[in-house]
């Protein structure tokens, strides 16, 4: 039967967050507060060496002297750094050899999100890195990337393993002093992901990392870099949840790539951090500095679904750096309710023949605010540079709000810019046609927004597309105004 | 089939169907013909259940129930199909995935199996072959930079898929070249059964030299004022509406 207007919204307020709950493991946690001294901690708790605990203090003194970023278009109550916990982690007895030594509550907590470590093992091949609050907890397949030479481990991991390639690579794309939130993540940053793929080597499975933010009042503050060497191909997947709390929570990551001469790095996000209630309580604050820098003939794509987040703060980028090197960015950004976004890309051209394309598809919906932001910058070097961006904009209702920012400067004459942006308001002669047809609304909007998202949606992994149409489903349900 | 009695419509407070009695069996042709503005798409899209409309009073009974009562798509889940005069564009929509949904979410309704792909499959094969649609414009996106004629094809290709027990054309024939017209009213011909009826509405006569129906009705300022066979058509034709409001001013 038909579903009324008045049953729709009420399904969608009962609609819980899928993700919302909890995992009662114990933890090691560090008192909420921040100085040198917690700093020297997590440094010590996490054996690190000297140099690492150098960036951290340097990064530290550069932070306590920035202000927060205040030009973006989101409103938000301002996180106290001093109520922080800056350290949790799941405690272990010991070191794990196998997944049988896994916490089973924190198997269970895999289970439920959908990523049963076993099953991927057997069937799907994709390697998965699972980051619980701050420590990374398992990695999957570790031995079989080993034989060709790749590196995917946990960043602590990394550090204490490869140290070298970390001191080579770490804040070179995203140096501490980049911004107030890259200042912070520098100083505190407790795990993450590292990657590291050998000459030539192309990867032969998705590599993907899950974040999860556990504990209350503690902060995500993790760290990924990943390093292509020459001539070498990596997809890498990230996704993020979080238990559904009133108060909010902030995640501030940083996320390195470098691809060398005539490497590919492809990196695709589908971000369902808790969003809030739907009066806006609670949520995470999702203050993310993505970059990379390409060299030459290389490519970096960046494509990312983001459905989740109270407050969303994010510029995946492209350093152009090499000759003919290519930039991508593919993004879709569903808000809802209170939720606000303000994300983009900047696409930074310094090499010759550098290209870059930029495809950003929002759509807001209930009373939220949607942005995009970018910059495409052609520096006085980038001879022969070409940018294509398509800006489209998505309303489900009268209350919501969509704003384009772009931001284009250009040194070179010859460089070639091409920006198209629209704002549409999803049609109710579009929802009459398919409830014509016999679909009903929820499947029709569903059908219209994964229409309108394609573009972005195809560029995704396969395991990763089904997950992001669902849950841009989710994220939209009843939502029609 | 349908029974429709003293049914009167208003959009914006503005009456446009002021009292409509029609009755339809299973196996026949209607064609509802009338000037602009007489009201003819309005009642299309009342049957099909559009909430820009509201329904003022009398009913309309279908297969015995209620039909007024029933959702847009209950109507279609039902067996009611409406052939837009402008079928709409929905960008990245392949034209199959969007019959697929329409064919699962009735199957779904009737408590029915998802159709196979190979069954799904099939029947696209058969069915485009009606009115010789492009196997390429079947995968592309609904009527998305279809031409005129293509998206009036294609709302004939939805309705052989979806398999109505009512269709309601509406204008079907606007922006049809001869060689177009003549697919589409095959297709719909073809589809043509005892079980089946259809309600063409025009304003021109010409799509119903390939559409014979068995009765012609027209409508003006919303009633239905004159009901006759075919020849009423080219009576029409040939005197124009202007003989139905003259003789609507002397009544």
């Amino acid at each position: 039967m038909g579903y009324t207007e008045e049953e729709l919204k009420q399904d969608l307020e009962n609609k819980e967050y899928e993700f919302g709950f909890v995992t009662n493991v114990e933890s090691d946690k560090v008192a909420p507060g921040l100085n040198e001294e917690v700093i020297r901690t997590i440094s010590q708790k996490k054996n690190e060496p000297d140099w690492l605990l150098d960036f951290r203090l340097k990064a530290f003194k550069i932070w306590q002297k920035k202000a927060e970023p205040e030009w973006a278009h989101v409103d938000y109550e301002k996180p106290d750094f001093q109520s922080i916990s800056y350290y949790s982690a799941p405690k272990q007895k010991k070191e794990l050899k196998s997944l049988d030594e896994v916490d089973p509550e924190i198997l269970k907590t895999m289970d439920r999100l959908g990523i049963s470590l076993e099953e991927q093992k057997r069937l799907s091949g994709v390697a998965v890195d699972f980051v619980l609050d701050s420590v990374s907890v398992a990695t999957s397949f570790k031995e079989k990337l080993g034989e060709l030479g790749i590196i995917f481990c946990s960043f602590s991991e990394a550090v204490q393993e490869h140290p070298e390639l970390v001191r080579k690579y770490l804040g070179t794309v995203v140096p501490t002093t980049d911004n107030f939130y890259a200042a912070l993540n520098s100083a505190v940053f407790t795990d993450g992901s590292f990657c590291y793929i050998p000459k030539g080597v192309r990867c032969p499975m998705e590599l993907s990392t899950y974040f999860r933010i556990n504990e209350a009042g503690t902060g995500q503050f993790e760290r990924t870099l990943v390093v292509a060497d020459k001539e070498s191909y990596v997809s890498y997947l990230e996704g993020c949840t979080a238990p559904q709390r009133d108060e909010n929570q902030l995640h501030a990551a940083v996320v390195e790539l470098i691809a060398l001469d005539d490497a590919e790095i492809k990196y695709s996000t589908v971000q369902n951090w808790y969003p809030g209630d739907k009066e806006g309580k609670g949520g995470v604050f999702n203050f993310v500095t993505k970059r990379g820098v390409c060299h030459k003939n290389s490519k970096i794509s960046w494509t990312q679904v983001e459905t989740g987040s109270a407050v969303t703060w994010k510029y995946p980028s492209c350093i152009l750096k090499g000759d003919n090197s290519i930039g991508e960015f593919y993004s879709v950004a569903v808000t809802n309710n209170l939720q606000q976004a303000d994300t983009g890309t900047k696409m930074i051209h310094i090499g010759r023949n550098t290209s870059s394309t930029i495809i950003s598809k929002g759509i807001s919906s209930g009373k939220s605010q949607n942005s995009y932001r970018g910059l495409v910058k052609i520096a006085k070097s980038a001879q022969g540079a070409r940018n294509f961006s398509q800006c489209d904009s998505l309303l489900m209702t009268d209350t919501s709000g969509a704003h384009t920012f772009p931001y284009i400067e250009c040194e070179n004459a010859s460089a070639k810019i091409e920006h198209e942006a629209t704002t549409s308001k999803i049609g109710e002669d579009q929802i009459f046609y398919c409830l014509q047809r016999g679909i009903d609304e929820e499947k029709a909007i569903s059908l219209i927004v994964n229409g309108y998202a394609k573009e972005v949606l195809n560029k995704l992994p396969m395991e990763f597309a089904v997950e992001a149409q669902k849950l841009l489903e989710i994220s939209l349900e009843g939502s029609i105004g | 089939m349908l029974e429709i009695k003293e049914l009167r419509a208003e959009i914006a407070g503005k009456e446009i169907l002021k009292g409509i009695n029609l009755s339809v069996g299973a196996g026949e042709v209607h064609a509802v013909m009338g000037p602009n503005g007489s009201g003819k798409s309005t009642l299309s899209a009342v049957l099909a259940g559009r909430d820009d409309y509201e329904v003022t009073g009398g009913e309309v009974v279908y297969q015995g129930k209620d039909l007024l009562d029933m959702d847009p798509e209950e109507r279609a889940w039902e067996g009611v199909f409406l052939a837009f005069q402008y079928p709409v564009e929905i960008p990245g929509v392949s034209n199959l995935n969007f019959l697929k949904a329409a064919i699962n979410c009735k199957r779904e309704h009737l408590g029915q199996e998802p159709i196979s792909a190979k069954e799904f499959l099939g029947m696209v094969k058969e069915k485009s072959k009606l009115v010789e649609l492009d196997s390429k414009l079947a995968n592309r996106a609904v009527n998305e930079g279809f031409s005129g004629g293509e998206k009036k094809r294609n709302e004939i290709f939805q309705m052989a898929m979806l398999e109505p027990s009512l269709s309601l054309l509406d204008e079907t024939d606007s922006g049809l070249d001869i060689d177009a017209l003549r697919i589409v009213a095959n297709g719909v011909n073809t589809l043509k059964s005892s079980n089946t009826a259809t309600v063409v509405v025009t304003h021109y006569q010409r799509l119903l030299d390939y559409i014979v129906p068995d009765y012609v009705h027209v409508l003006f300022d919303g009633r239905i004022v004159k009901t006759g066979g075919k020849e009423l058509a080219l009576e029409l034709e040939e005197k124009g509406y202007d003989w139905i409001k003259n003789e609507q001013v002397e009544v």
